[in-house]
């Protein structure tokens, strides 16, 4: 192309400035031995171990690693057959079903959520309502990349395990699952990550006992903002690398799929 | 499987039908029951909830008279009364909107040269400017928005508008540069070369040939910036003043403090018929636009 690339380069420049000068402070600030977030005074590691014997956030982290499990294995499972039924058997109404919830605001889903819970099953919000949530929002995802990985196979691999003599359990076992395998990964990796960080549908379905990482930091925020915010958000920060570092390691796809 | 291949064929072709049906129900089934309860029906009950009465002590009230309520019962259109009868309620829906079409205008106007830019680099390094405007992305949302009132907060700007639409435009970039990235890559060099051999200037290719091109990777963008912001809560209730608040806030609001459940369902619905409206407004000009192309 032959475009002004100097200028192009430099508006590049600022966006990426944009995007990265924010988390920078963040991480700087974790080390910053001064309770005030502004100037920089020494170096110091006190708001790690500060964190580290917070009893609530540890507690907070506890449960969101245990609703993220959890979540993402179910999560896996539904969103693998949606994926595999949408592309093999075309059925009308689950394409909508596994979409919607991944294209509308989060806040939707959460609200109905509540009400449901509440109103309809008279359940006590907590660890299983959060599950629940979460499963309903990452199915979508999981699906829309185990599809994606089977539009892009050859389907005579398939005709040919039905006409050796396969039933669907055998082919489905030997031939389907090795080869969306990287998608099924890259899809659980997603799941994990959407509920580890999800803060919306949670805020509305975990009700007053339970805290996951996000609504401790939500509640820690909206109070005042302490040093030791910098120090929890840098260490989510390094998970999500850690996770995304494994995820293009094992399944390459799961990175673009993102887009 | 040997010598009765041929007489066996019909039956097992039977049996094979019933297994077949029977493993297309076995992997559909599941997650469409799961979805039909914990979305469909969540849904459904949340557009019936908007015609309710609100409970004495939150929630709902009862649908049939009983002694102890004396009260309200029954369907109403109070609460659809209540948000269309006041003028705040229509003036914050407005305002959603308009902030939504300004976070989205923003996010394009700094996507744009940015995707234009990874879409002509060389492969090798067009991954790793992709990856790098994913990774931020990955961090927690919160996180995100924090970090802003920590830049902002020295400023002088936090709890401002100004705020808000800044960490919005933040937040939800990426959403815009990947869609567009994804629609510049695949555009043949071949196009602008013939419109420069027809002596058209860059200001001109990129008027005519590259920016229609992309609309459709814009509409995406667009879609996929404008309707979380529709919905958000979080952003402005951090980093914005008592005055700054969303229809997201709204919602919020009635379902968690003040316990007015019909009015937030009814209020959920507005958000609803706003977010479809916009998918579908999005989808016809998507559509006639390619129409016209093609």
């Amino acid at each position: 192309m032959t475009l002004k690339l100097p200028l192009l380069w430099l508006l590049a420049a600022v966006v990426y400035a944009f995007l990265y000068v924010p988390l920078a402070v963040v991480v700087l600030f974790s080390f910053n031995d001064s309770a005030l977030n502004a100037g920089w005074v020494g170096f110091t590691t006190r708001w790690y171990e500060l964190l580290l014997a917070d009893a609530d956030m540890l507690s907070a982290a506890a449960n969101s690693l245990l609703v993220a499990t959890v979540a993402s294995i179910a999560a896996t499972i539904l969103g693998t057959m949606a994926g595999l039924a949408i592309h093999r058997y075309r059925p009308r109404l689950l394409p909508a079903l596994v979409l919607t919830p991944v294209a509308m605001p989060e806040i939707l889903l959460g609200v109905s959520l509540l009400l449901f819970f509440r109103q309809v099953l008279d359940l006590t919000l907590g660890l299983a309502s959060i599950v629940i949530a979460h499963i309903t929002f990452s199915i979508g995802f999981v699906a829309i990349v185990v599809r994606a990985r089977l539009q892009g196979m050859d389907e005579a691999i398939f005709e040919a395990a039905r006409d050796l003599g396969a039933t669907p359990w055998r082919s489905f076992r030997h031939v389907t699952l090795p080869l969306i395998l990287p998608a099924i990964v890259a899809g659980a990796l997603m799941a994990f990550t959407l509920s580890i960080d999800d803060f919306v549908i949670t805020f509305f379905t975990a009700g007053v006992g339970v805290t996951t990482l996000p609504l401790q930091i939500y509640s820690m925020i909206k109070v005042a903002v302490t040093p030791e915010v910098n120090a929890v958000s840098t260490l989510l920060m390094a998970l999500t690398l850690t996770l995304i570092a494994v995820a293009a390691r094992i399944a390459p796809e799961s990175i673009r799929a993102r887009g | 499987m040997k010598p009765t291949r041929s007489v066996g064929h019909g039956q097992r072709g039977k049996a094979a039908g019933m297994r077949s049906r029977l493993s297309r129900w076995l992997v559909a089934a599941p997650p469409s029951l799961f979805l039909a309860l914990f979305f469909l029906a969540p849904s459904l009950i949340m557009a019936g909830a908007s015609f309710r009465f609100p409970g004495e002590l939150g929630g709902l009230a009862p649908l049939t008279a009983s002694a102890a309520h004396g009260s309200d019962h029954g369907l109403t259109l109070e609460a659809y009364a209540f948000v269309f009868g006041d003028w705040v309620y229509l003036w914050i829906c407005l305002k959603s909107f308009a902030i939504a079409a300004v976070t989205t205008l923003a996010c394009l106007a700094l996507a744009y040269p940015l995707a234009m830019l990874i879409a002509a680099s060389p492969r090798k390094r067009r991954d790793l400017l992709v990856l790098l405007v994913i990774l931020p992305f990955a961090s927690n949302f919160l996180v995100r928005v924090y970090a802003w009132m920590i830049v902002l907060g020295p400023m002088d700007l936090l709890y401002t508008q100004t705020a808000v639409l800044i960490a919005m435009v933040y937040v939800h970039l990426p959403f815009m540069i990947l869609p567009l990235y994804i629609n510049l890559e695949k555009h043949d060099p071949a196009l602008l070369d013939a419109a420069q051999d027809l002596g058209a200037n860059a200001w001109r290719r990129f008027w005519h040939v590259t920016f229609p091109l992309s609309l459709p990777g814009v509409f995406a963008g667009s879609a996929l910036v404008f309707i979380p912001v529709l919905g958000m809560f979080a952003v402005p209730e951090l980093l914005g003043g008592t005055r700054d608040i969303l229809i997201g806030n709204l919602i919020k609001e009635q379902f968690l403090d003040n316990r007015d459940w019909p009015l937030g369902a009814a209020l959920s619905l507005v958000l609803t018929a706003m977010v479809l409206a916009l998918a579908w407004g999005t989808l016809r000009l998507a559509r006639a636009r390619t129409r016209g192309l093609a």
